[in-house]
C-alpha cells in the first residue's frame, strides 16, 4: 500500500512540475503582452528614437532587426548548410550500404572529425558575449568597419554557424537512406544525389530549423553590443540607395536593434519614458518570436506534406 | 566504363567537375568552422594575455584578488586588477540557478516523456520552445520590471541581487535541461521500462530506481549545460544583479560577474590601459572555463547506461 501512496505522490508532484512551468510562461507572456500592447500603434512602431525627451518610437530599431537578421542569414544558410552536407554525406560513409559509400581515402580522416566536433562544440558553448568580443576585434577594429551592420552580421553568423550546422545534420540524416542508395544505384554522382534527392528531402527540416534560428537572431543583443553598436545614425527612409550613409539599406552604418535598444536605454537612463518604451519593444519581440516559431511549424507542416505528397 | 581511355563524354566531364566542386566547397563550409574557432582563441588570448605581459600584472592577483581599482593612478601603486569577486559571483549566481531551475525541469521532462507523453507533446513542448526563444534582455527587462520590484517591497532591500539574478537564470535555462534530458530518456531502451513493470514495481519505482539512474549521463549533460549556458549569460543578469564589485556577503546582496563587469566597461575604458586589457582577461577566462565545461560534458556524458 506504502508503495502506491508513494506512486500517487510522485505522480502528483510531476503535474506540478510541468504545471508551474506552464503557469510560469503563461504569466510571463501574459504580462509582456497585456503591459507592452498598449503602446504599440503605428506611431511607436515607424517614429525615431528620442534621446532625452519623451514620446520616441522604435522604427529605426525595428527595421534594423529585420534588415540584420537577412544579413546573418545570407552567410549563415549557405555555410551552415554547406558545412552540415560535408558531415553527413562526405565526412563519414554518407549514410548508405558499404559498398556504395565513399572510398575510405576521400572522407575525413579521424583527426579531422574530432577537430570539427570540438570546434562545433565550442562555439555552441562560447558565451554570446565572448562572440562580440571577437568580433570587435575583427570585424570592427582590423577591418576598420567601426561599428556596423555588416560587423554585427558576422558576428552573429559565428554565434549560430553551429547551431545551423546541427539542424542541417538532423534534417539530413533524417532522410531515408533508400533514397541515397537508389540515387546511387542508379549512377548519378554524389553531388547529384546530395542536390537533386538529399537536399530537396530535407528541405522541410531545414526551413524549420532555419527559421527557429532566426528567432534566435532577431532577440540577440549581448554579441551586437560591441559589433553593430549601441546607436542607429539618423536614417532617412525615402534613400534605398545601399552606399550612401544616411541610406537604411547601407551594411556599414551602425545601428542598433530592437534588443540592444532595451539594454541601452535602460542601462542609460536618459528617456524619461523607460518604461513605456521598453514595455513596447519587449512585447514587439515577444510577438515577432511567437510568429517565428508558429512560422514555422505551419511551414514545416506544409512543406512536409508537399514534398511527401502524403 | 574503363579509367583513363580519354573517351570521357562531355556529360561525364560536366558530372566530375560538379562532383569535386561540391564536394570541395562543402568541406571549405566545414573547415571555415575550425577556423574561426582557432581565430577566436587565438586572437582573444593574445588581447588577453597583454594585461600580464604588457601591463605587468601578476596572473595570481588577477585570479585570487578582490581588490578592483583599475583605474588607480601610478603615483599610489598603480592599477589593482583582481577578479575574484566577479569569478564567484559568476558561479554563485550560476550554480543557485542550477540548483532551483535543474530539479524542476528534470521533474518536467520525465512528466513529458513517462507521465503525460500526450499532454507533453502537445502543450509542455510548445511551451518550452517558446521559453527558449524569449530574448535574454527580455528577461532581464522583467527581471528588472517585475522581479527587482517586488523583492524590494517584500523584503526591504535593495532588490537587485544574487537572488533576483539567480531566479531569472534558473527559467532561462529551463528549456535546455527539459529538452536534453527528455531526450535522454526517450533514448532509453523499452525493455528497462517494461522489465521494472513486469517485476512489479509501481511507476515512481521504475522512474526513480530505473530510467533515472539509466539516463543519468544525459541528465547530467544537460545540466552542465544549463551551468554553461547560465554561466556565460550576460545582458539579463547584468540588468538584475545591481553591479557592486564586492563578494557578495548574502544572497540578497548586490554583487556582479565576470560576464556583467565585460558588458558594463568595456564601451567606456581605453584600448590598452590595465583596465580595458582586464576585461579581454576576463574573456579570455571565460573561454577557458568554457572549454572546461566542454571536458566536464564529456566526462559526465561518457557513465555507463546500465549500472
Amino acid at each position: 500500500m506504502k508503495a502506491r501512496l508513494v506512486d500517487h505522490l510522485a505522480t502528483f508532484f510531476f503535474w506540478l512540475g510541468a504545471g508551474i512551468i506552464l503557469v510560469l510562461l503563461g504569466a510571463l507572456v501574459g504580462y509582456l503582452l497585456f503591459k507592452g500592447c498598449k503602446w504599440i500603434d503605428l506611431d511607436f512602431i515607424t517614429r525615431a528614437p528620442e534621446n532625452l525627451k519623451a514620446g520616441g518610437g522604435v522604427g529605426p530599431q525595428l527595421f534594423n532587426s529585420f534588415y540584420l537578421l537577412v544579413l546573418s542569414m545570407l552567410f549563415t544558410v549557405p555555410l551552415g548548410v554547406g558545412a552540415g552536407i560535408y558531415l553527413a554525406e562526405y565526412a563519414g560513409n554518407g549514410d548508405v550500404n558499404p559498398a556504395l559509400a565513399l572510398p575510405r581515402s576521400k572522407r575525413a580522416s579521424n583527426f579531422l572529425l574530432a577537430a570539427l566536433n570540438l570546434s562545433i562544440e565550442t562555439l555552441a558553448s562560447l558565451p554570446s558575449i565572448v562572440v562580440g568580443l571577437f568580433g570587435l576585434l575583427i570585424f570592427v577594429v582590423s577591418t576598420g568597419w567601426g561599428y556596423s551592420l555588416m560587423a554585427g552580421a558576422l558576428a552573429l553568423t559565428v554565434l549560430n554557424l553551429p547551431v545551423m550546422v546541427r539542424i542541417s545534420l538532423e534534417a539530413l540524416h533524417a532522410v531515408p537512406r533508400d533514397l541515397k542508395e537508389a540515387s546511387l544505384a542508379l549512377g548519378a554522382s554524389r553531388w547529384e544525389t546530395i542536390w537533386k534527392v538529399v537536399l530537396p528531402a530535407a528541405f522541410p527540416g531545414l526551413v524549420t530549423g532555419g527559421i527557429i534560428t532566426a528567432g534566435r537572431v532577431f532577440g540577440e543583443a549581448a554579441a551586437l553590443l560591441y559589433t553593430a553598436g549601441m546607436s542607429s545614425p539618423v536614417l532617412d527612409f525615402s534613400d534605398w540607395n545601399p552606399l550612401h550613409p544616411n541610406s537604411p539599406l547601407n551594411p556599414f552604418r551602425p545601428a542598433a536593434t530592437l534588443a540592444v535598444h532595451i539594454w541601452k536605454i535602460n542601462s542609460e537612463g536618459l528617456i524619461p519614458d523607460v518604461r513605456r518604451v521598453a514595455d513596447g519593444s519587449a512585447a514587439l519581440l515577444i510577438i515577432v518570436v511567437l510568429v517565428f516559431n508558429l512560422l514555422a511549424r505551419w511551414l514545416g507542416s506544409v512543406l512536409y506534406r508537399r514534398m511527401t505528397a502524403s | 566504363m574503363q579509367r583513363g581511355t580519354g573517351t570521357m563524354t562531355a556529360t561525364r566531364r560536366k558530372q566530375l567537375y560538379r562532383e569535386y566542386l561540391g564536394h570541395y566547397l562543402t568541406f571549405a563550409c566545414a573547415v571555415l568552422l575550425i577556423v574561426i574557432t582557432l581565430a577566436i582563441v587565438v586572437f582573444i588570448a593574445l588581447q588577453g594575455l597583454a594585461t600580464f605581459f604588457a601591463n605587468h600584472i601578476n596572473p595570481w592577483q588577477f585570479l585570487f584578488s578582490t581588490r578592483w581599482q583599475p583605474d588607480r593612478p601610478l603615483s599610489e601603486g598603480g592599477p589593482l586588477v583582481g577578479t575574484l569577486a566577479f569569478t564567484v559571483g559568476s558561479i554563485a549566481v550560476s550554480l543557485l540557478a542550477v540548483l532551483i531551475g535543474g530539479p524542476l525541469s528534470v521533474v518536467a521532462a520525465v512528466f513529458m516523456v513517462e507521465i503525460a507523453p500526450g499532454w507533453g507533446r502537445k502543450v509542455l513542448q510548445p511551451a518550452i520552445e517558446i521559453l527558449a526563444g524569449i530574448p535574454s534582455v527580455v528577461y532581464g527587462w522583467i527581471g528588472l520590471s517585475l522581479l527587482v520590484p517586488f523583492l524590494r517591497h517584500e523584503l526591504h532591500t535593495l532588490g537587485f541581487s544574487l537572488l533576483a539574478g539567480c531566479l531569472v537564470l534558473a527559467v532561462m535555462i529551463i528549456p535546455t535541461v527539459v529538452s536534453l534530458t527528455a531526450d535522454s530518456l526517450r533514448s532509453l531502451s523499452r525493455d528497462l521500462k517494461e522489465a521494472a513493470y513486469a517485476l512489479g514495481s509501481t511507476r515512481w519505482q521504475t522512474i526513480s530506481r530505473v530510467l533515472l539512474p539509466a539516463a543519468r549521463p544525459g541528465i547530467m549533460t544537460a545540466i552542465v549545460l544549463g551551468l554553461a549556458r547560465a554561466f556565460g549569460e550576460a545582458l539579463a543578469v547584468q540588468m538584475v544583479i545591481g553591479n557592486t564589485r564586492n563578494l557578495p556577503a548574502s544572497i540578497l546582496s548586490p554583487m556582479t560577474t565576470l560576464t556583467s563587469a565585460i558588458t558594463m566597461d568595456m564601451g567606456y575604458t581605453i584600448p590598452g590601459t590595465a583596465w580595458n586589457n582586464a576585461l579581454w582577461s576576463m574573456s579570455l577566462l571565460l573561454l577557458l572555463i568554457t572549454f572546461g565545461f566542454i571536458i566536464l560534458i564529456r566526462l559526465v556524458g561518457r557513465g555507463r547506461v546500465y549500472r
